[in-house]
């Protein structure tokens, strides 16, 4: 069983860093986490976890500020090498403003915050993330979000569609996709189109356990080990 | 020198916040509005007196941090 070097960043304002280290050591892995001052990933790393909270408060707009921490110019020549990368949450937020996935976020449509156990439907599992679901399979996942109202213009969205990069879309337990905050084709989640970076709103960190409302994160973050 | 930085999301792309506000003063009977959107104000104070370059120094920073242009557009005036 390979053993990975899972980074996990922390910025001022991070939250989910701990629940990281808990999750991807559930699963074995070694964890480090990496402070954002830090101008070098630690040299083994296997994946950059960029965890979720609300870096800097979340002022200007939701990881605006914490794109130009130190440490995301490691993460984008890390990227840019064919390095693994996965934001959950704000961490997604953070790589759409550091231009490593496409698009953006924008404040919910119904302008609440939304917390609670969301089912989402894999669009594409023919990637690094997602290779242990299967395509169009359900999983239960808890969201917690005020801006997670995905944006992307028709020409990029028709190109990410074409290329697979569309990897989950919130529906209800019927597989219907579900418009739950307002993002384009209610995308929960996307891949780069080297399929090396990956972004989601939702919390597979926070799915590990059926005691807790679902282990279907073990599922997802599984599929990292194959790299 | 004292500029202002607006910051706005683009046409086309839905302002829920803006929606909100709209319906609300609806509902306390200002029936005239026909849309709302909102925006951010950045006001800044610097310390050049080249106009022309102030302009381009504020163009820089907007693109770069203060508007994002997947979503935004931004207008820059100097006020003084």
């Amino acid at each position: 069983m390979k053993i990975l070097n899972v980074s996990i960043l922390q910025f001022p304002g991070t939250n989910c860093d701990y629940d990281s280290v808990w999750a991807f050591e559930h699963l074995n892995h070694k964890t480090r986490l990496v402070w954002h001052k830090e101008e070098n990933l630690p040299q083994d790393t296997d994946l950059v976890v960029v965890a979720g909270g609300f870096s800097y408060g979340d002022y200007l707009r939701s990881g605006s500020i914490a794109r130009f921490s130190p440490i995301m110019k490691a993460v984008q020549e890390y990227a840019n090498s064919g390095g693994y990368v996965l934001g959950i949450c704000n961490g997604f937020q953070i790589l759409t403003e550091a231009g490593l996935l496409p698009g953006a976020l924008k404040r919910n449509k119904n302008l609440h915050f939304i917390s609670r156990i969301q089912e989402l439907k894999v669009v594409n599992s023919d990637n690094a993330f997602l290779n242990r679901c299967k395509k169009d399979e359900i999983l239960s996942i808890p969201i917690a979000h005020a801006d997670g109202n995905y944006f992307v213009d028709d020409e990029t969205l028709s190109d990410m569609r074409d290329n697979g990069q569309i990897l989950l879309q919130y529906c209800d337990s019927d597989a219907n996709v579900m418009d739950i905050n307002g993002s384009v084709e209610q995308i929960a989640g996307v891949c780069n189109a080297q399929k090396n970076v990956f972004g989601l709103m939702p919390h597979p960190e926070r799915a590990m356990q059926t005691l807790l409302g679902s282990s279907d994160g073990i599922k997802m973050l599984e599929g990292f080990r194959q790299i | 020198m004292k500029a202002i930085v607006n910051v706005y999301l683009k046409e086309g792309v839905l302002d829920p916040q803006g929606k909100a506000v709209h319906h609300a003063l609806g509902s306390i009977g200002f029936d005239n509005v026909s849309d709302v959107r909102i925006g951010k104000q950045i006001i800044l104070e610097l310390n050049s007196t080249d106009k022309e370059k102030a302009k381009e120094e504020l163009d820089e920073m907007s693109q770069t941090l203060l508007a994002n242009t997947v979503i935004e557009d931004y207008d820059i005036e100097i006020v003084e």
